[in-house]
């Protein structure tokens, strides 16, 4: 416990001194504020401007979360139809492969070019590039459940759906978590990406046009948000996942990593 | 207990009859013979054990009538039907304690009643009351009333084997199946598991079936012992135990039981070679 807190305050201390050095670093090689503004430059920035900019975190909140649900639905279903059978793992796998290859943002172009600038672009990226982790770890977890656990239920006459229910799911859920850590991060990415490429909301598309209009402090006070709200995020999956899978852990470690 | 609620329709058939069951894995040059047909019948009630060098077959025919593998020919037959009918409701314990690490012990010992009719209907509903206290009861039973809460893993060896042996009985089978059910554990925790095994079994006199590497074992529990050869195997022989039951541990080293434990050793090491 002593321990757990010393390596809170430390942690503490290294992100306060990343801004102070960056700050000192900033004044001593007087580098130019259109090329790297001061970080307390950039906060007087998000102070000024949180008004216009508040709507803009909301739409991009808005497309990741509802990119990642998304992506979460589908992405367990095919994960629980191959992770269950043999035939469709193999079968789907190398399509599952070949998709998860291609690079998102090539995708971007297609999207809008079906559905137009906007929303729905950002939404679906977000969904696309977070699918391919969470199946491969839904599907991963329930290949390798162990057979002992499953001939358990077996011998009591379970059906194949009991089985899934009661072992092949449980079992995967330090799986699944791992993965929904990985794909909010991603769907994050996604959104943004969008937005930047073909849209005239979001945080994305506030970033490319600050950039365009040289207010370099609001394009730096953009990223500050956007690594708030993942790490805002990934904290909310992982107290989550220690909530639900503690038992994987041992429940020894309860605390968000 | 709380059987006496679930009145047991009556089997004048006996409780598990082979008849000329094998079972051949793969196919062509690749298969391998893992039982040659068997014939085997079980009154209800009965507690046979079956012994036999490594790979001759033992396991195979637990996994037959617990209907995990088929047979590649002949028949398994459970209570006069197919054992895929579930004429007879079936407790198994593994070697593998195989609890599942993310239900506490009450929780995995309950795992059947949440499966296995007719419990499972009411579930929903008495899982809070009437099922908890048949886990609770039954636990403590086996001396674990104090570890109901408790993971798996913070359990040794020996509990956890006992709460696999709860789990087992939980609901009440009709036919005990054990596959090696204490080859893990050490000398001292094996044998109170035998008393605590046999006091379940006279207390509650399911059909039992049980492998087992141990002689002693088999002598100790089984009023019925089958030996079996090494692979291909088939059963060499078949003998009731003479020792009224129950029966206090010191029995092992009685004259009578040394010889019988001593004529199955000679058995299996002329069938080993």
């Amino acid at each position: 416990m002593k321990d757990n807190v010393k390596i809170r305050i430390m942690s503490l201390s290294l992100i306060v001194g990343f801004f102070l050095m960056w700050e000192v670093l900033c004044i001593m090689l007087q580098v130019s504020d259109l090329i790297l503004p001061r970080p307390s430059e950039i906060a007087v920035t998000l102070w000024t401007r949180f008004p216009v900019l508040w709507p803009h975190i909301l739409q991009t909140l808005y497309a990741t979360l509802t990119g990642f649900a998304l992506g979460v639905i589908i992405g367990v279903s095919i994960g629980v139809l191959i992770g269950t059978s043999r035939v469709a793992y193999g079968v789907a796998y190398p399509l599952l492969v070949g998709f998860s290859s291609i690079p998102k943002v090539a995708v971007v172009p297609i999207l809008v070019l079906w559905f137009g600038s906007g929303t729905t672009p950002a939404i679906l990226t977000a969904m696309i590039i977070c699918v391919f982790p969470i199946v491969v770890n839904i599907a991963t977890g329930l290949a390798t459940t162990e057979p002992d656990l499953e001939d358990v239920l077996k011998t009591l006459g379970a059906s194949t759906r009991e089985v899934l229910w009661n072992v092949g799911l449980p079992r995967t859920m330090p799986y699944f978590f791992a993965s929904l850590k990985v794909a909010i991060t991603l769907s994050f990415v996604g959104a943004v990406l969008s937005e930047t490429v073909a849209s005239n909301r979001g945080i994305g598309n506030v970033m490319m046009t600050a950039s365009s209009n040289f207010q370099v402090s609001l394009v730096f006070a953009g990223l500050f948000i956007l690594a708030l709200m993942g790490v805002a995020l990934y904290a909310f999956f992982s107290f989550l996942e220690a909530r639900v899978t503690g038992w994987a852990t041992r429940g020894k470690d309860i605390a968000v990593t | 207990m709380a059987s006496a609620a679930y009145p047991q329709p009556v089997h004048p058939r006996p409780a598990i009859e082979l008849h000329e069951a094998s079972v051949v894995f793969g196919s062509g040059d690749a298969a391998v013979t893992a039982l040659t047909p068997t014939t085997l019948r079980m009154e209800r009630g009965d507690f046979l054990a079956l012994v036999g060098p490594s790979g001759c077959g033992k396991s195979t025919i637990l996994r037959l009538v617990s209907n995990l593998i088929k047979p590649s020919s002949g028949q398994v037959l459970l209570g006069g039907r197919d054992a895929a009918a579930k004429e007879m409701r079936i407790g198994m314990a593994f070697q593998n304690p195989t609890m599942l690490p993310w239900l506490t012990i009450e929780k995995n010992v309950m795992l059947p009643l949440k499966i296995v009719e007719p419990f499972k209907r009411s579930f929903q509903r008495d899982r809070k009351g009437a099922y908890r206290d048949r886990v609770h009861a039954l636990l403590e039973q086996v001396g674990l009333r104090d570890f109901a809460n408790h993971f798996p893993w913070q359990l040794s060896g020996g509990m956890l084997q006992r709460a696999n042996l709860c789990r087992a009985l939980i609901h009440d089978p009709d036919l005990l199946l054990l596959d090696e059910p204490f080859g893990a554990l050490d000398q001292f925790t094996r044998e109170e598991l035998w008393q605590t095994l046999q006091d379940l079994y006279l207390d509650r006199k399911p059909t039992v079936l049980l492998v087992t590497h141990d002689l002693r074992e088999a002598g100790f529990l089984a009023r019925r012992i089958c030996v079996m050869s090494a692979r291909p195997g088939r059963i060499i022989s078949d003998k009731a135990v003479m020792l009224p039951q129950p029966r206090d541990i010191g029995v092992i080293y009685t004259p009578d039981f040394v010889e019988m434990t001593q004529g199955l050793r000679e058995l299996i090491a002329q069938v080993r070679k």
